[in-house]
């Protein structure tokens, strides 16, 4: 209610300043009435024009009238006028004339109007690189080199070829599958683009992965420069990939030459043995990199800002979402390649930094809707009026709507009936509020589609009639009946009036529900006093919310007090201490330093939690925790670690190196081991942030002596992003890189005065000595200890790695299950400090989402407990998947008088308390047992 | 020019980045206006059948 959703619109031009914005924009038109379509497709089915559907990568058609997929939001269909007959040369119009809504539009014009804003958030996003035209690839000119976009279509089962894999030449099948890496990134020859795009590398392997699923014995083989699977649980991956019989092979491929009838392509390439090969493929996937597309290009130049040369917007590590422009703040891969989670952390921290200096005039637009007074109907005779709608042909087509009507009007307690060609249309609905005041219904049934889809609507308009939202109920005669019985009329129309019948036999029980209301108590426990729990603290705080931020060690800072610098180059001490400075000063924040979380209790909006510091435990009580509390160095025994003072982990070396240590600063010759404790059988995941740190620290090196000899021993070089840059400078500072293989890892020999590094040469494929003075351990970041602690005492799961796990990979990732519970920075996975500190921030604007709950009331669909009944047997509390049942601590002590007591809150409606209930003792409102009984009676009452 | 500050945001893209950030403010008290260039929200996203690691559709 408080988003207006606004398609096929631009930004003109933006004016103003932070907290006050005037944005023109303007909107072209749809010549589809958005207020009219039902979207029930009949304009779609007539309209003579087929057009390419890039929705679909190219592979399938639609018509010029068209929803850009059948899930879209909002569901409306949309003319496209450089293709529609009509508007181009005025004939057809044959949409128009099946619409039963009356919704096409040919007068809709294009409009322009401005908003006022008090913040911006661009997330303009990216187009997949375009590889027609290079020769390289061959893509446009041999059928069967296809894009990764593409094969995202073929593998579907909604797709053209039911998810089967076929040739597109000859639709004849596949046997082998080359995926190509890097196509339109890392290659500044092909397509200008120096930088990775992040992604590419984990699409390939889930493509790869899915196509040895449906093509069974497919053999697939992926050609790569280096495998960056950096994210969390992303080498697990890859790792099942390669025991899948998934091949990888490292070079890049040149030139894509035909076989005979180009049915079938053919490479030659180097194998990973160093040996020259060629090999055939009866398909060819170029894994696509991103780009910044013309439209992103002119927002920013509109909005008054640069692009940087690889056309992203470039942002601090400190503040990753903000633009240069204060109040416009920036998101998704518009600042960077990035995947799915990193997208939706970065809009969540926008929505923070937008919120932040916006508090004061929060809640001064939003919208809410006023009802009029509930009719108080527990005492009436029950008076059901049932609605049939038609829902354009997509249930009149096939099940006859009048009959079922007819019907209805015979079922105990109706006492009105009607059909309508959509129920959800605006004057329907007004229409049905008004039948409800007139004929004194006080049940409603609507027999039309999905109350997932469609229920909240109805809700409103028995609301708006002053009725109880709950005294409702939705027969699905769309998709159970019409549908999924299409070409059996009869046999279709029977079961709608089944389903009819159905539906009023539980809405006649239906009894009014009372609001369910949340009581959350608004203080903020922040786990962890390091740069994410600092940051989170911060931006709870500035909010108005009081923080308790407690500390294990006795100071503010953690892991970023052993960082100088960011991959930018940003000083971190003076960042940290900034920041440690304001949370200090801050009003709202208390600190507990030398401090411990040891028990915890309680739900969403009311947890205690009790902290031990030193010996005496302290109480206190929260709505929300975030938990930030990182993670630890890997201890090295390799590698000569523990008998060399010239055998240095990562941070060691820099200390050593800021501190001006003759080790460093007399070094001739340094030698830097990657993966040390990442990427192995006991720890089978990558740390993230070495390759950067080594290449950087490399960099820093050479910058100051030119002549030092510098080598990089690595297995994947993993700059993934913007980062790229970093490993080109190095390379072209003269910084030697060399592969190695898990299974022959380097040794360190150790002389009297320096060090000797074994490692086969991958070229060459020879065993090479390097003489270093200093050698320099990239050692793995590991889950903090307290980490299993915490989860005990939450009861949150960690992940096979022991990093926390969050709800969800892609779509929840600063949230546990549990509600009310947030995570950032390396306790939830090894990251770099901007990616910290955008998790920290979206964690404080999901914390906020729940804080405000306070003012809502939640869905009243919950169990509740049947006193003279329930006899404290408990079973339910061992199946309530949120742990929403306990003791009731009223009923008293002894068995037979216990009873058990209903979390509101907690409580999903789920109803596995009610199915498991003996006695008939809990029961789900507007679900209970008595009603779905009648239900049940009446199915088979015909 | 307008004096006050506004407690509105624009939020420019309709993809997974731009639908996030418009459900966090809505839902804490900013009215939004959510601006695509397409005639549908979903972005990039929208467009892929299934998601690492669950294989889930992205719908």
């Amino acid at each position: 209610m408080n988003i207006e959703l606004l398609t096929l619109t631009d930004v003109e031009q933006v004016e103003g300043e932070i907290g006050r914005f005037r944005v023109k924009l303007r909107q072209r038109p749809r010549y589809v009435n958005m207020d009219r379509c039902m979207a029930c497709g009949e304009c779609a089915r007539v309209c003579p024009q087929e057009v390419a559907d890039a929705f679909n990568g190219g592979i399938t058609t639609r018509k010029a009238i068209y929803l850009r997929y059948p899930q879209a939001v909002p569901l409306k269909y949309q003319i496209d006028p450089q293709r529609c007959l009509k508007i181009q040369s005025g004939t057809c119009g044959a949409c128009e004339k099946v619409c039963q809504a009356q919704a096409i539009n040919w007068e809709d014009r294009e409009r322009s109007w401005t908003v006022d804003v008090g913040s911006i958030i661009l997330a303009p996003g990216f187009q997949p690189f375009d590889p027609r035209g290079i020769r390289t690839w061959g893509y446009g000119i041999f059928p069967n080199v296809i894009t990764s976009m593409e094969l995202e279509c073929y593998l579907s089962t909604a797709g053209p070829t039911q998810g089967r894999l076929i040739r597109p030449s000859d639709g004849g099948p596949v046997r082998k599958i080359a995926f190509v890496q890097c196509v339109g990134s890392r290659d500044e020859n092909n397509c200008g683009h120096g930088y990775c795009s992040a992604v590419c590398c984990m699409s390939a392997l889930k493509e790869a992965m899915l196509a040895k699923e449906v093509g069974g014995d497919v053999d697939v083989a992926v050609f790569f420069l280096d495998m960056r699977t950096p994210g969390k649980d992303f080498e697990r991956y890859y790792e099942k990939a390669r025991r899948r019989g998934i091949r990888f092979n490292r070079c890049r491929v040149h030139s894509l030459e035909p076989v005979g009838d180009c049915q079938r392509l053919y490479f030659r390439y180097i194998t990973n043995e160093g040996r020259p090969a060629r090999e055939t493929f009866d398909l060819v996937v170029l894994s696509l990199g991103m780009e910044t597309n013309a439209d992103a290009r002119g927002l920013a130049e509109r909005s008054g800002l640069q692009l940087n040369e690889d056309g992203f917007l470039d942002t601090s590590s400190f503040q990753p979402v903000a633009t240069e422009r204060p109040g416009i703040y920036a998101c998704g891969v518009y600042t960077g390649p990035k995947d799915i989670p990193g997208s939706v952390v970065e809009a969540s921290a926008a929505a923070m930094a937008a919120a932040g200096h916006l508090a004061e005039v929060r809640n001064s637009l939003v919208r809410s809707v006023e009802f009029p007074q509930e009719r108080d109907v527990a005492h009436e005779e029950a008076r059901v009026g049932v609605f049939v709608c038609c829902c354009g042909s997509n249930i009149a087509g096939v099940i006859d709507v009048e009959e079922v009507a007819e019907y209805a009007k015979h079922l105990p307690h109706v006492v009105h009936v009607e059909t309508s060609l959509f129920a959800c249309s605006q004057d329907t609905q007004e229409w049905i509020r008004r039948r409800i005041e007139q004929l004194g219904l006080n049940r409603l049934v609507v027999a039309a589609c999905s109350p997932r889809s469609h229920e909240p609507l109805f809700r409103e308009t028995l609301k708006n009639a002053g009725l109880n939202e709950y005294l409702f109920e939705m027969a699905n005669i769309r998709n159970q009946a019409s549908w999924v019985h299409a070409h059996a009329p009869r046999e279709a129309t029977d079961k709608a009036k089944d389903l009819v019948r159905m539906a009023v036999a539980k809405v006649v029980l239906a009894e009014p529900l009372p609001p369910v209301q949340a009581n959350v108590n608004p203080t903020v426990l922040v786990i962890g006093g390091g740069v994410a729990g600092m940051t989170a603290a911060l931006g709870m705080a500035d909010q108005g919310y009081p923080v308790h931020l407690v500390e294990k060690s006795s100071q503010l800072g953690g892991n970023a007090r052993h960082l100088y610098r960011t991959w930018k180059g940003e000083a971190i001490p003076e960042f940290v201490e900034s920041l440690v400075e304001r949370v200090k000063a801050h009003p709202y924040i208390s600190i507990y330093l030398r401090s411990q979380v040891v028990k915890a209790e309680g739900f969403l909006g009311n947890f205690r939690s009790t902290i031990r510091k030193g010996n005496s435990p302290l109480i206190l009580d929260h709505g929300v925790a975030i938990v930030a509390v990182g993670a630890t160095a890997y201890k090295p025994q390799e590698y000569g670690y523990a008998e060399s003072q010239r055998v240095l982990t990562a941070l060691e070396f820099d200390k050593l190196h800021a501190v001006g240590d003759e080790r460093v600063a007399k070094g001739r010759s340094f030698v830097f081991i990657q993966c040390v404790g990442s990427r192995e059988p006991e720890r089978p995941y990558c740390s993230r942030v070495c390759c950067t740190h080594s290449i950087q620290a490399a960099i820093e090196l050479k910058e100051e002596d030119p002549s030092r000899e510098i080598t990089i021993l690595y297995r994947d070089i993993r700059t993934y992003g913007l980062r790229e840059k970093l490993y080109k400078k190095a390379r072209e500072m003269g910084v030697v890189f060399i592969n190695y293989d898990m299974h022959d890892k380097p040794s360190v020999r150790l002389g009297p005065n320096e060090l000797y590094v074994q490692v086969t040469d991958h070229v060459l494929h020879m065993p090479l000595s390097i003489r270093a003075d200093v050698v320099i351990l990239a050692t793995a970041i590991v889950p903090h200890p307290d980490v299993k602690d915490l989860a005990q005492v939450y009861r949150i799961p960690i992940n096979e790695d022991g990093f926390f796990q969050e709800a969800h990979a892609k779509l929840r990732p600063v949230d546990f299950a549990g509600e009310g519970l947030f995570l950032a920075g390396l306790a939830h996975y090894p990251k770099p400090l901007d990616e910290t500190i955008a998790q920290a921030m979206a964690a404080v604007a999901q914390a906020t989402r729940v804080l405000s709950i306070r003012r809502k009331d939640v869905d009243a669909i919950k169990a509740y407990v049947v006193e003279d009944k329930c006899d404290g047997c408990g079973l339910c509390l061992d199946v309530c998947p949120f742990g929403a049942i306990d003791w009731d601590p009223k009923s008293g002590g002894g068995e037979g008088t216990k009873l058990v007591r209903i979390n509101a809150i907690l409580c999903k409606g789920c109803g596995s308390c009610q199915a498991t209930c003996p006695k008939d003792g809990v029961r789900v409102a507007g679900f209970t047992y008595h009603q779905l009984m009648e239900q049940v009676r009446s199915c088979f009452a015909a | 020019m307008i004096q006050q500050k506004v407690g509105a945001v624009l939020v420019v893209g309709g993809g997974i980045a731009g639908i996030q950030a418009a459900l966090d403010l809505a839902d804490t008290g900013f009215f939004v206006y959510l601006v695509e260039r397409r005639g549908a929200i979903g972005g990039t996203m929208a467009q892929l059948d299934k998601t690492f690691p669950g294989n889930e559709c992205s719908m």
